[in-house]
């Protein structure tokens, strides 16, 4: 039976958590398929996330080039492919985040293969479910070429735990790099000590309604008191209240939190398709009529300027009696 | 700089979507052009005038549509935006993926010789968000993918694209021809510098409104139509939606009278907190 192939996202010597996910996808489908999993690993310098990632009990390919530093589809794509065709892969995946969508489609093609994106679920032999339509659709999806990409939803599936023995490091040489005339400038980067928005237990996102940027201050304090990520809806990022990457949505990131604390934002469909799979959702709109309290479990009506003190302080109260 | 821009009709994503057994039932349907390819219209129109000299153009901008007869009027509107001609493949969205689409994007190209495909980054129905990186992975040129700014550089021969991606904005520069498919903030009023309209000028944010003007001379712009067959792109779909469903619904949620409430109904109750 085939192999199944993860590409795996890496950060200064770690594994990226988004990456995790697709590694547990990579296990249940290697499991069905009845052949191995193998993690490929790409970049410069990658020594020491290979290493992390054989600690999970796989196989490890390593491509380590100075030239692959930056990412880039145009060289990254080739070499996907190439080792996908080497390693005899029948199922190419990776995490659906900026780099996995980007990149997943150009190996496709390289490979003449059918894509599935952003997976929530394995229903059978190439046969996987996704949603579709804002989130309002799910479909089942059956690609019928013998060579499989899928990109996985990272909320839908656990990050992968270490199991049995550590696998091994195998560094394959990157070949010829062609870039086609495509070259990486520079990188903009918000830094954070707070969890990442897609991997936080706890998500306090804000919006149009929280006026400007210095508002988020009071979103911030809650975050922080919780141990929780900042988020936020388009509208608000479009007004610079706060940078882009906190956007929640169809555009921007997709988010399941167990608490998701929506403040001041009225639930356009381009936002709920972002954090409808939230376990529990609690909204605070001073519009009672607002659409967010359709999907809320608990909706209070008011002004966040009057809410977000009291609640606040009642989280306080709660941590305190906990202690 | 001639551009080639995508524009796919998708269901109106206000509306509520109706099932008819294990299929989306599309009667009733409105249809309108999917937001993300009408901010790529706007950027290729933003990219090919000198909006400081009252518009002038210079370049081509091509929009082509694969969808039954009826998208002619998806098309229309991107011509009465300024747009100067159209391209209609006749084909059965129930019949075709990913694959066949870019395929037959890749037709287009090859017959038009663009400098530059522009789409959006993704279709609002479908949301597969992988025909831009096909089309650049089957003609092997360089891909920026969900552009939030565009800037003209090298005397009109690169694009610096600043490109949306997890921890902020990377900026990346591309060779032309490129495909480049556009995220939202693309439309943002500086988000496009083409070296000839005024590095200051503030455009109004989102797509452009037709003018009474622009919608008499799209009348009589040309919409060429084709076939996918005639484009040589035939064969089944790689990609076949089996199966649809509403997703599980969440269950009814509750209006709480204070902040007391909520803390003590997440702590107790959701066991949250």
């Amino acid at each position: 039976m085939g192999k199944v192939l993860v590409f795996v996202e890496h950060v200064e010597g770690h594994l990226r958590t988004s990456a995790l996910p697709a590694i547990t996808f990579g296990r249940e489908a290697a499991k069905q398929q009845g052949g191995a999993l193998a993690l490929l690993l790409m970049g410069k310098g990658v020594q020491a996330a290979a290493d992390e990632a054989a600690k999970l009990g796989h196989d490890v390919l390593a491509v380590d080039d100075a030239g692959l530093e930056h990412y880039l589809a145009e060289t990254y794509a080739p070499i996907v492919a190439r080792v996908a065709k080497e390693q005899g892969a029948t199922l190419v995946a990776a995490t659906a985040t900026a780099l996995g969508k980007d990149l997943l489609p150009r190996a496709a093609a390289l490979l003449d293969a059918g894509m599935a994106s952003d997976v929530t679920a394995i229903v059978g032999a190439k046969k996987f479910a996704r949603p579709m339509q804002a989130g309002n659709v799910i479909a089942q999806v059956e690609v019928t070429t013998d060579v499989v990409v899928a990109s996985v939803r990272q909320t839908a599936f656990p990050p992968a735990q270490a199991e049995g023995a550590p696998g091994t490091v195998t560094v394959l040489a990157a070949g010829n790099l062609d870039a086609r005339g495509a070259a990486f400038v520079s990188v903009q980067t918000t830094k954070s000590e707070r969890p990442e928005l897609t991997d936080a237990k706890i998500v306090v996102s804000g919006g149009r309604g929280m006026k400007e940027g210095a508002n988020f201050k009071i979103l911030e304090e809650l975050a922080d008191l919780l141990g929780g990520a900042m988020g936020a809806s388009r509208a608000a990022c479009d007004a610079g209240m706060v940078p882009n990457d906190l956007q929640v949505g169809q555009t921007g990131k997709v988010v399941a939190p167990n608490l998701y604390i929506a403040v001041a934002i009225s639930g356009a469909i381009q936002h709920l398709a972002g954090m409808k799979g939230s376990k529990v959702i609690v909204a605070v709109n001073k519009d009672p009529e607002a659409p967010i309290f359709q999907v809320a479990d608990y909706g209070l009506v008011s002004t966040w300027e009057k809410a977000l003190p009291e609640l606040i302080a009642e989280v306080k109260k709660l941590q305190a009696a906990q202690r | 700089m001639k551009i080639l821009v995508t524009l796919k009709r998708v269901p109106d994503p206000e509306q509520k979507v109706k099932f008819k057994g294990a299929a989306i039932d599309f009667s009733g349907t409105n249809w309108v052009p999917n937001q993300f390819d009408e901010y790529a219209v706007e950027t290729a129109l933003r990219l090919t005038e000198n909006a400081s000299a009252g518009g002038a153009r210079d370049g081509e901008v091509v929009v082509a549509s694969i969808g039954p007869k009826d998208v002619a009027q998806q098309l229309r509107s991107a011509l009465a935006m300024g747009a100067d001609r159209a391209i209609l493949v006749d084909g059965d969205d129930a019949q075709l993926d990913a694959e066949l689409v870019a395929r037959a994007v890749v037709k287009l190209v090859e017959q038009e010789k663009p400098d530059l495909v522009l789409m959006g980054k993704l279709a609002a129905d479908a949301e597969d968000n992988q025909v831009g990186q096909l089309v650049a992975g089957y003609l092997n040129w360089p891909q920026a993918t969900f552009a939030a700014t565009i800037e003209v550089t090298d005397g009109g021969k690169a694009l610096a694209v600043g490109r949306e991606v997890d921890s902020g904005v990377e900026t990346k520069r591309v060779a032309l021809p490129a495909v480049v498919t556009v995220d939202l903030r693309i439309i943002a009023p500086h988000a496009i510098k083409n070296g000839k309209t005024a590095p200051d000028h503030a455009y109004a944010e989102g797509p452009r409104y037709a003018s009474l003007k622009g919608i008499m001379a799209a009348k009589k712009k040309p919409i060429a139509e084709t076939t996918m067959a005639a484009l040589g792109v035939t064969g089944a779909m790689r990609v076949k939606t089996v199966a649809v469903e509403a997703p599980p619904p969440r269950k009814a949620g509750i209006k709480v009278a204070s902040v007391e409430e909520l803390v003590a109904k997440l702590h107790n109750e959701a066991k949250v907190l």
